[in-house]
């Protein structure tokens, strides 16, 4: 086996392997489907991504994400369809394809009982390192997840962010091609969730394909470079996030709201709010209204913006358009259990 | 040569265990010893010799096998499923190129050799007593080695099926604590019901006890063969229906 220890110091961001087939998906994924009892969780799905890209498989909860990703790593079986992970056939060839993938799960499992570099050790022993060859990556993996000097902490005095960054260290142990990461920066602060995003960057222009599941649109919008909606197991959108606005949505979002106002029998708010929204209904290419707030989508505001600066007790936001308005508007406002 | 599988998680349960392993030893040994030395020379005074030997040498080859049963049963069942269900370190480790097989061998082997380091920890006990007779004694080795791996099996059968950690009470009361009484670790089995000596001489313990015993008194155990390849099966057989139950759970 060649070395995984080159001279470099920047041995987590050492490009993939480019020889060979350059160009074929790093992950090709085609009419997947797996039902759990009566339900059909993934239903017909496919996808394919390409190698050195981050793809986003974005969805509500229970839309069969996760499912997805197990599916992909070969961690169950599929009913019907198609999985191609590496160059390896999935599931029959799991096992050696994980050998060149790294997985960032949505929980953290680190292994309690030991210190952050234990943990890195043990784990680089599960892809058949020598223990010399990972401890000589420990120190780059700890700087790269600015942990450094963190090696002999235990995981119970780390805090939530260190622990998703050990956790990002300890799934590049074998310098993999293809990282998952399944919601990498759900309960993390802003400063944390900044931080790991730096990194994932990184990772990409290193040549890594990411396959990032996650609820938050804007890191979505600033990480991937295509993705796809699913919904009850089915794909319902797939672009770049800025195809995805362009083609679903206006540019142009304001938000009016009236925190003073009441609402009618069918949600509808009363008061100036109700009074302004069906006045001003035809400024907007489409008006949307969820609890305090009506959403005006249009391609040219000013009128609209105009109106509401003369009328006094409403406040307003105005923004332009993102990718979760894409997603609200592709899977509804309704909350998902 | 390339390592086996399974070696790696073998390895993460032992570098776990090295950081506790003096208190864990201690902890294993003390209660067996004491009930050993109890029973054995406190009731072993008001008993017949048993075979031409004292109480207390008898109720040392069962001490021997009934702590590595014990030791091999906790590793398989509360270890186990702390490591599968509450630490999710098999998830873990499935993430990687190893699969459930490597994940359950490492775990079968790794509580076999817990239960090998509390029986021999016993033995080094018992012989310092002066209660080993002669160097036939170190094959128990070898024969609570394989005792362990026969109890790990079949405790990981145990371990797939559990919800919660309170299941595994049903296992020592309702396989565990009878088996230990009809297996002839406390007592001979000869003035049970004929029927009764019968199932216990056929329970892994029993096997495990057949070769200790004779081994420990100084002498070639009868159907060595026999027992030998008994608890062979049974750990082949306990291990495939553990390793389809756990696959089952897991990788659904």
């Amino acid at each position: 086996m060649a070395t995984l220890v080159p001279a470099s110091d920047s041995v987590a961001l050492m490009p993939a392997d480019a020889t060979g087939e350059a160009t074929a998906p790093a992950l090709e994924v085609s009419e997947l489907r797996k039902t759990y009892g009566q339900t059909e969780v993934v239903a017909g799905l496919s996808f394919s991504a390409a190698p050195g890209t981050c793809f986003g498989l974005l969805g509500p909860n229970g839309a069969g994400k996760t499912t997805t990703l197990r599916l992909c790593l070969g961690l169950t079986g599929p009913d019907s369809g198609s999985i191609m992970l590496g160059g390896h056939a999935i599931p029959v060839d799991a096992q050696k394809a994980r050998a060149h993938v790294g997985v960032v799960p949505q929980f953290d499992n680190l292994d309690p009982d030991f210190t952050c570099a234990e943990n890195l050790l043990v784990f680089g022993r599960y892809f058949g390192l020598k223990d010399a060859e990972i401890r000589a990556r420990i120190p780059q993996l700890l700087e790269f997840s600015s942990l450094t000097g963190k090696g002999e902490a235990r995981i119970s005095a780390l805090s939530g962010g260190m622990k998703r960054r050990l956790t990002l260290a300890r799934a590049l142990i074998a310098n993999p091609d293809i990282i998952f990461l399944d919601e990498p920066t759900t309960g993390l602060d802003p400063q944390a969730r900044h931080l790991i995003w730096e990194r994932l960057k990184k990772l990409k222009s290193a040549g890594k394909t990411l396959i990032l599941t996650t609820h938050f649109m804007d890191e979505a919008e600033r990480l991937c470079d295509r993705l796809i909606v699913i919904d009850h197991g089915r794909k319902i959108a797939e672009g770049s996030p800025r195809q995805l606005i362009a083609e679903h949505i206006e540019p142009q979002v304001v938000e009016v709201f009236d925190e003073s106002s009441d609402h009618d029998d069918n949600g509808w708010p009363q008061g100036q709010l109700a009074e302004f929204t069906e006045n001003h209904r035809h400024l907007a290419e489409r008006v949307e209204q969820s609890g305090e707030t009506a959403f005006f989508y249009c391609r040219e505001p000013q009128a609209l913006l105009a109106s509401l600066a003369s009328a006094d007790g409403l406040r307003y936001v105005h923004r332009a358009s993102n990718l979760e308005d894409v997603f609200i508007k592709l899977t509804g406002r309704e909350l998902r259990d | 040569m390339k390592t086996p599988g399974f070696f790696p998680v073998w390895q993460r349960n032992f570098l776990v265990w090295r950081k506790l392993a003096l208190p864990s030893i201690l902890c294993n040994l003390a209660d067996p010893v004491v009930y050993m030395f109890g029973l054995g020379y406190g009731l072993g005074t008001m008993l017949p010799s048993i075979d031409g030997q004292p109480y207390i040498a008898f109720l040392a080859a069962g001490t021997i096998c009934a702590s590595t049963m014990n030791a091999a049963t906790f590793e398989a069942l509360y270890s186990a499923f702390s490591r599968m269900h509450v630490q999710k370190t098999w998830d873990a480790i499935l993430n990687t190129p190893l699969g459930l097989n490597e994940v359950l061998a490492g775990e079968l082997f790794w509580a076999a050799s817990k239960s090998l380091f509390s029986g021999s920890a016993i033995l080094v006990v018992i012989s310092l007593m002066g209660l080993a007779n002669g160097p036939l004694a170190l094959w128990i080795l070898p024969a609570i080695a394989l005792t362990g791996l026969t109890f790990a099996a079949l405790g990981l059968i145990w371990n797939a099926l559990a919800p919660s950690f309170d299941f595994f009470m049903y296992y020592f009361t309702l396989f565990i604590t009878p088996m230990t009484l009809i297996s002839g670790v406390f007592f001979p089995t000869d003035n049970l019901p004929g029927w009764l000596a019968a199932i216990g001489s056929w329970l892994p313990l029993a096997q495990g006890v057949a070769l200790v015993r004779p081994l420990l008194a100084g002498q070639l155990p009868a159907d060595a063969l026999i027992h030998i390849m008994a608890l062979l099966a049974t750990t082949a057989v306990a291990y495939a229906i553990a390793l389809h139950l756990t696959r089952r759970r897991l990788l659904k």
